[in-house]
């Protein structure tokens, strides 16, 4: 086992290492410093000067990848790539273009209100949209099924922002339940976040509840449920039992890769509730065109996607007992 | 005045209409190959189906009248001149709804209202200035006392619109009729009440009552459209019903261009991979996943942020605002379809790998038929309705990605119409008081019908085409958390 997790996470540098790569190019080969100077200080009447200073302050004076005036080992470190790109590596992100905030301390201070929406979302989702899938399941080929599986193709045929629109309208402005927006560092940020969670379970509601039905239905054709049937169990045991023991396994494949990007919060959500985590920091970084921001939350994706890809063959293991890494 | 037009194709034009071409190849190809027709006979008979692709008929007549783009003659100067076109791009659907583009108020409006939303300062008839609500320039322009004879004069558009509704209804209904008797060989008389009943194989009668549903709604709003603005107006006061339409191309357009430019890796890589395996597929599978390990929102921002560097570094290559939307648009489906290839470049080589154990590959490998050749004449066919599938899946995922990435601002060009420019810009005057709520309401009722369809056609054809794919197929964006990218 711990075998497996150590060649799983030798597999990920590479990927990294592209990714990594991959980011350069797009920040850097695509548009020179220059470019993103110019953009920076404005298109028209800009001096020669004013780049420089702009790209000097910043580090972007240097070669890309091959600085040949230097000497040693400064030929590779003293450029672009090794000071802005290869330092992700050790999650040293720099500091912010915009306001020159060390951009790793931002991280660690706005995972947590991202964090505080995201999770609650998920958890409260996840058993909410498995019990009504499971109710579907029970109730299958009646009408109140059918009239579940039109709620949910409803439910996600209306795009997301609806949702937060109209959650911010009713609850807050209408009947003045919540505040719209905003959050608060302690206990009392529990009134800030009833409406986001609350929209986020109403978004995910269609798309997450009709997939487990149909990963039920799935499961309950199979002969060990006709099995569990004919020896005499009640449906409901059947279904919490057999079946959705047996459902978890493409259930977890969806679910366990998400938790960690959960740390990333939803930019949506919290741009338009005003909750200071990493999803409003990227929105922010995007509309002041913040590039550092930019790529290091791209580099942060990925690596919180691949840990939610080993996380989950782990996660395989312990509920299938059939799936062995040796 | 000048009438002449000059016809201008856009890159996303081009794209659209080499899609249209590509459907219609494969219909006809279908359409002679008996094992390839029985599936989608069945989506045929899908009743949900069938509606769904009614409405969906609708938009795409809407979608395709906007993307024939032209540039109107500016007026001669001297008859020895050369001809100057106007650099205004416009298209048959502005020709068509030329009284909505043009009759512009001076900013808000409610729908059906001849006075504006909000009060200004004014000179009355005595000379004294006065607050109070201005009449519309257009806007029920033609009542001489709104208030009054407002009511029946939306009365009388109403029942003109449903008139003429039915008519044109009843003679869709009498054509259709018409082309299944002689289809069936049976009298006009017999077949129309075998329709009816809901006895025919395909369920015209429910695709001609989502038409006639279609009609009722749209006809009085056509009528009603000429002399009030049906759905109010904006905050530049343009007529909100003509941005909604506007706002379908670019909406059909981000759901299909997608698909169709990153069609061609997901295909040769995904085939490639399964198929050659050793160090080709072990490249490819490097290449896909490093790509989908990227969270697609945060790679579509950084490329979309890179691509405006790009364009206002060099604003000489992009000779109007048209053009420059337009070719944003175009980048906005590249990166939306490369972080979109690779679910379905997994499921191909998933299936390649499955496809070269087979008998009949591997007695095509005994008679030594060339790689590429196995590749393209036994492969791909039997792997062509995964396209399909994710194809068809795909699209309303991408129209709801459009509104999401304009609101975070790495979407459309500001100056280009779509579904999210106009959430956008109406989310924020929820706050006046009294509240703008048209806008919002015009765009998510046309969204959600728009979406609604292509979830319910998808569904048939998924059914029908391959019931073991089933909900397995990945939604290629924004498959909200599955795919790891929370919107």
């Amino acid at each position: 086992m711990l075998r497996y997790v150590i060649r799983r996470v030798l597999y990920a540098i590479p990927i990294l290492i592209g990714v990594n790569l991959l980011t350069f190019a797009l920040f850097f080969v695509v548009n020179t410093p220059d470019d993103m100077a110019r953009m920076q200080l404005g298109v028209k009447r800009v001096t020669p000067e004013a780049i420089e200073n702009w790209k000097r302050d910043r580090g972007y004076d240097k070669p890309l990848v091959l600085n040949s005036a230097a000497t040693g080992f400064a030929k590779v470190t003293d450029t672009i790539f090794w000071n802005h790109s290869a330092r992700l590596f050790v999650l040293d992100f720099g500091k912010a273009e915009s306001d020159g905030r060390d951009i790793r301390h931002q991280i660690a201070t706005r995972m947590g209100p991202s964090l505080a929406i995201a999770l609650p979302v998920f958890l409260v989702g996840m058993a909410t949209y498995i019990t009504f899938a499971l109710l579907m399941a029970l109730l299958r080929a009646t009408y109140l099924d059918f009239s579940g599986v039109v709620l949910c193709v409803a439910a996600m045929s209306i795009s997301s922002m609806f949702y937060i629109i109209g959650g911010q309208y009713l609850v807050s402005k209408l009947w003045n339940l919540v505040p719209i927006s905003g959050f608060a560092g302690d206990l009392s940020a529990w009134r800030f976040m009833i409406l986001p969670v609350a929209v986020g379970l109403l978004g995910g509601f269609g798309e997450s509840s009709r997939w487990y039905r149909t990963i039920f239905l799935e499961e309950i054709n199979r002969d060990y449920v006709r099995t569990a049937r004919a020896k005499g169990l009640p449906e409901g045991r059947v279904l919490i039992h057999h079946v959705l023991r047996n459902a978890l396994i493409p259930i977890l494949t969806g679910a366990v890769v998400a938790i960690p990007t959960l740390f990333l919060g939803s930019l949506v959500t919290e741009s338009f509730f005003g909750i200071p985590g990493l999803g409003s920091y990227t929105i922010d970084a995007i509309s002041s065109q913040d590039f550092t921001v930019v790529r290091s939350m791209v580099f942060l994706g990925s690596i919180l996607y691949i840990v939610g890809l080993i996380l989950t063959d782990i996660s395989y293991t312990i509920v299938d007992p059939r799936i062995r890494f040796e | 005045m000048n009438f002449a037009i000059k016809p201008v194709m856009l890159w996303t034009d081009a794209l659209v209409f080499a899609l249209i071409a590509a459907i219609a190849l494969f219909v006809w190809y279908t359409n002679r190959h008996e094992h390839l027709r029985a599936p989608w006979r069945k989506v045929m008979r899908s009743t949900s189906g069938m509606m769904a692709a009614t409405v969906l008929f609708a938009y795409v007549l809407v979608g395709v009248l906007d993307t024939l783009h032209y540039q109107r003659a500016l007026p001669l100067e001297k008859q020895t001149a050369e001809m100057h076109y106007s650099p205004e791009v416009l298209s048959a659907l502005d020709a068509l709804a030329e009284p909505l583009r043009l009759r512009q108020e001076r900013t808000f409006s409610a729908p059906f209202a001849a006075y504006a939303h909000s009060k200004e300062t004014m000179q009355g008839p005595d000379g004294a200035t006065m607050r109070d609500y201005p009449r519309l320039k257009f806007g029920g322009a033609h009542l001489k006392d709104p208030a009054a004879e407002r009511p029946a004069d939306i009365a009388r558009g109403v029942l003109q619109g449903v008139a003429l509704a039915s008519l044109l209804w009843m003679l869709v209904s009498a054509v259709l009729t018409g082309i299944v008797a002689s289809d069936r060989g049976a009298s006009f008389a017999q077949t129309s009440g075998a329709l009816w009943r809901g006895e025919l194989d395909i369920p015209w009668r429910a695709v001609l009552l989502t038409l006639g549903a279609l009609l009722i709604v749209a006809g009085p709003l056509v009528v009603l459209s000429g002399r009030y603005h049906v759905f109010g107006t904006d905050k530049v006061g343009q007529d909100v019903l003509y941005l909604t339409l506007k706002s379908i191309r670019t909406g059909l357009v981000i759901g299909t261009v997608t698909t169709l430019v990153m069609l061609p890796f997901a295909l040769v890589l995904g085939i490639m991979a399964g198929y050659l395996k050793g160090w080709v597929d072990d490249l490819i599978q490097y290449i896909y996943t490093t790509l989908s390990s990227i969270p697609s929102v945060l790679l579509i921002a950084a490329a979309v942020l890179m691509i405006q560097v790009y364009m206002d570094t060099r604003p000489e290559i992009f000779d109007s605002v048209t053009r420059r939307a337009d070719f944003r648009l175009l980048f906005l489906c590249m990166i939306l379809g490369v972080t979109s290839w690779t679910g379905l470049c997994r499921l191909l080589r998933g299936e390649a790998l499955k496809l070269r154990e087979l008998e009949y590959v591997q007695a095509a490998q005994a008679f030594g038929v060339r790689r590429w050749k196995i590749m393209a004449r036994h492969i791909l066919p039997n792997v062509f309705h995964l396209v399909i599938i994710t194809t068809v899946l795909g699209f309303s995922g991408l129209v709801l990605a459009e509104a999401v990435l304009s609101y975070v601002g790495v979407g459309v060009d500001p100056a280009m119409n779509s579904f999210g420019t106009m959430i956008n810009s109406a989310r924020l005057e929820l706050a006046r008081e009294p509240v703008v709520w048209w806008l919002l309401a015009a765009a998510f009722a046309f969204m959600f019908l728009l979406v609604l369809s292509a979830n319910l056609f998808a569904d048939a054809v998924r059914d029908a085409l391959d019931p073991r794919v089933r909900a397995q197929v990945a939604r290629p964006v924004f498959h909200s958390r599955r795919a790891g990218s929370r919107a």
